[in-house]
C-alpha cells in the first residue's frame, strides 16, 4: 500500500510539472504537486508510526516545523528581483538534505554494503555537497556578498580536476573497504569543489549554473531513493534532474557555448575593453527620449540585468502605460539569457502587472525589428550586441541575439558606457541610430514619463 | 544486485524521460517558477529523511536526521509557497485595442 501511495505521489508531481505548460493551468499544476508531496509525507509518517522503530519523533516534529518556518519565511519575504538567490538557496538546501540522507545511511549500517548501495552512497553523498556548497557560492554572488566578477583560481581546471578526482579515489576507497572515514572525506572534497567550481564563474553565466545545480539537487534525492529504495524520492528527484538538465542545455543553447566551456573555460575579452568609450555616442536626454517614444507607433522594450539591479519593473509599466494610452502599440523582447536565472525578466514584469502575452521570445521578437519605431534597451547590453551576428572576431560571435540596431531608432537606458559582463564593446551604441540615455534605470525611465507627460 | 535496485534504476530512467518530455514544452516565460516549484519537488528528499531518522541510533544519526527533516522542510514549504506567489503574478490582461479590433 505505501508503495501504491509513493506511486501516487509520483503521478501527482507529473500532473503538476504538466500544468507548468501553460501560464493558464501553472498555478493549480504547482498545487496538485504539492498535494503529491502532502500525499509522500503523510504515508510515511502513518508507515513509521505502525512500525516499532528507534524514531525519536520529538526531532522529527522538530525539523519539520522549523524547515516550513524558515521556508515559509523566505518565500513571503522575497523580493521577486531577489528570485534567483533564493532558488539558489533552496538548490542547496536541497542538496544538502539528500547528502545528509545518505549519510544518515552511512551511519546506520552495521552491515557491509552491497556494491550498489556503496555507488549510489556515494554519487548520493558527493552530489549533494557539490549542490550544496556550489548553490551558496552562487547565493553569495548573486547577493553581492561574494563578488560576481569571473576569478581566476591558482590551477583553473587542473585544481578542479585533482579534487574531483581525490574525491572519487576517496569514494572508492570507501567502497572497497567499507570505510566510514573515507565517505566522509569524499563528502568534505566534493563540498570543497562545488566552492572552487562555481567561485571563478561570473554573474552573466550564473543562469546554466543555477540551472544545472537544480539539476544536481534532483540528481542526488533520486540517487538517496535508491540508497533507501524508495520510488517517491527516485520519481521526484528525476523529475527535477531532468528540468534543471533541459534548462541548462537552452540555456548554453542560448548562449552559443557549450556547458563545459561555461564552467571550465575562461571568457570574454580584456584586450578590446581597452578601446571602449572612445567612439563618439548620441547621448540624449529624458526630453530626447519622451520625444522619440511619443511620436513612435510601435516601441519595443528589451529588458536585462540592469532593471532587476534597478528594481525599474513598476516604471518601466508606467511609461508602457502611458505610451498605450497615446495608441502605441508596447511589446516586451525577452533575451533567455538576460537576467540572473531562466525567466528572471518574465517574472519581474509579471509582477509590474505585463499581461504575458506581451512577452516575446528572441524567435517571435527578431522577426519584428525592422518595423519598430522604437526600441528601448533597459540595462541590457551583450544579449543585444550586434557583433555577435556579425565580428567573427568577437568572443560572442555566434550567439543569438535580439536585432535591436534593426529598428528606425533605439534607445539604450544604462548606467554608463562601460562593458557589459563579457568585457567586450558593443557598436550598437555607437550607430547614426541609437540614444544613449545614461542614468539608473528607474530613475531615467521615471523622467521620461515626466517628459513624455508635459510633451 | 538486488530485484529492488533493479527496479528502482528503472524507474529512475522513465521517470527521467517523462521529466524530458514535459519540461521541454514549458515555455520560457514560466522557467522561473518551474524552477522554484522543481526545487519544492526536489524536497522529496523528506521522506528520505524522515525515514533516515528511523534508521540508526544515537546522538550523530540523531542530528543528521533532524538536519535533513529541516533542509528538505525549507525547500517544500517555501519551494510551493513562492513559486504560488509567482504564479499568481502571471496573468492575461485584457487590452482595450484587442476589443476595438472590430471596429
Amino acid at each position: 500500500m505505501t508503495e501504491l501511495a509513493y506511486l501516487a505521489a509520483g503521478v501527482l508531481f507529473i500532473v503538476g510539472l504538466k500544468g507548468m505548460t501553460s501560464p493558464r493551468t501553472a498555478r493549480r499544476g504547482n498545487r496538485i504537486a504539492s498535494v503529491g508531496m502532502l500525499v509522500a509525507v503523510v504515508v510515511t509518517v502513518v508507515d513509521l508510526l505502525s512500525l516499532d522503530t528507534r524514531l525519536v519523533w520529538g526531532l522529527v516534529i522538530g525539523g519539520m516545523v522549523a524547515g516550513a518556518v524558515i521556508g515559509a519565511f523566505l518565500a513571503i519575504r522575497v523580493q521577486m528581483t531577489e528570485m534567483p538567490q533564493l532558488v539558489a538557496a533552496f538548490n542547496g538546501f536541497g542538496g544538502g538534505a539528500s547528502a545528509l540522507v545518505a549519510a544518515a545511511a552511512v551511519v546506520a549500517s552495521d552491515a557491509v554494503m552491497p556494491t550498489e548501495t556503496a555507488v549510489t552512497i556515494s554519487l548520493s553523498l558527493t552530489i549533494g555537497a557539490i549542490t550544496l556548497t556550489g548553490s551558496f557560492v552562487a547565493f553569495g554572488k548573486l547577493q553581492g556578498l561574494v563578488p560576481s566578477r569571473q576569478m581566476f583560481l591558482p590551477g583553473g581546471s587542473f585544481t578542479n580536476g585533482a579534487i574531483a578526482a581525490a574525491a572519487v579515489i576517496a569514494a572508492g576507497v570507501g567502497m572497497m573497504y567499507d570505510s566510514t572515514n573515507a565517505y566522509w572525506v569524499a563528502t568534505a572534497l566534493a563540498a570543497l569543489l562545488g566552492i572552487t567550481a562555481v567561485l571563478p564563474i561570473g554573474g552573466a553565466d550564473m543562469p546554466v549554473v543555477i540551472s544545472l545545480l537544480n539539476s544536481f539537487s534532483g540528481i542526488a534525492a533520486s540517487m538517496a531513493g535508491l540508497v533507501i529504495g524508495n520510488q517517491a524520492l527516485i520519481i521526484g528527484g528525476a523529475l527535477v534532474g531532468a528540468a534543471g538538465l533541459v534548462l541548462t542545455l537552452e540555456m548554453a543553447v542560448a548562449m552559443n557555448r557549450s556547458v563545459p566551456s561555461i564552467l571550465f573555460a575562461r571568457f570574454g575579452g580584456t584586450a578590446a575593453a581597452d578601446s571602449i568609450g572612445t567612439q563618439p555616442v548620441n547621448r540624449a536626454t529624458a526630453d530626447d527620449c519622451a520625444i522619440a517614444l511619443a511620436y513612435a507607433q510601435s516601441v519595443v522594450i528589451v529588458p536585462g540585468y540592469g532593471l532587476a539591479v534597478a528594481q525599474a519593473q513598476h516604471a518601466v509599466k508606467d511609461l508602457a502605460n502611458a505610451l498605450e494610452a497615446r495608441g502605441i502599440a508596447v511589446t516586451y523582447a525577452i533575451h533567455p539569457v538576460a537576467g540572473r536565472m531562466p525567466g528572471h525578466m518574465n517574472v519581474l514584469l509579471a509582477e509590474a502587472d505585463v499581461s504575458y502575452d506581451l512577452l516575446l521570445d528572441l524567435d517571435q521578437a527578431n522577426p519584428k525589428f525592422k518595423q519598430t519605431d522604437v526600441v528601448l534597451v533597459v540595462g541590457a547590453n551583450d544579449v543585444v550586441n550586434p557583433a555577435a551576428n556579425n565580428d567573427p572576431g568577437s568572443p560572442i560571435y555566434g550567439m543569438p541575439v535580439l536585432n535591436v540596431e534593426e529598428a528606425s531608432t533605439t534607445i539604450v537606458v544604462k548606467r554608463s558606457l562601460s562593458a557589459g559582463f563579457a568585457g567586450i564593446d558593443n557598436p550598437l551604441f555607437y550607430q547614426d541610430s541609437t540614444l544613449m540615455y545614461f542614468g539608473d534605470a528607474k530613475k531615467a525611465l521615471e523622467d521620461a514619463l515626466s517628459a513624455l507627460e508635459n510633451l | 544486485m538486488s530485484d529492488q535496485f533493479i527496479v528502482g534504476i528503472i524507474v529512475f530512467v522513465l521517470a527521467s524521460f517523462i521529466g524530458f518530455e514535459i519540461i521541454a514544452k514549458v515555455p520560457r516565460t514560466l522557467h522561473t517558477p518551474l524552477m522554484s516549484g522543481a526545487n519544492a519537488i526536489s524536497g522529496i528528499t523528506i521522506v528520505g529523511a524522515i525515514l533516515a531518522s528511523a534508521m540508526g541510533s544515537g546522538t550523530f544519526a540523531a542530528i543528521l536526521g533532524f538536519l535533513a527533516v529541516m533542509l528538505a522542510m525549507i525547500n517544500v514549504v517555501g519551494g510551493f509557497l513562492v513559486t504560488d506567489r509567482m504564479l499568481e503574478m502571471f496573468k492575461k490582461i485584457p487590452r482595450k485595442s484587442e476589443s476595438e479590433e472590430g471596429r
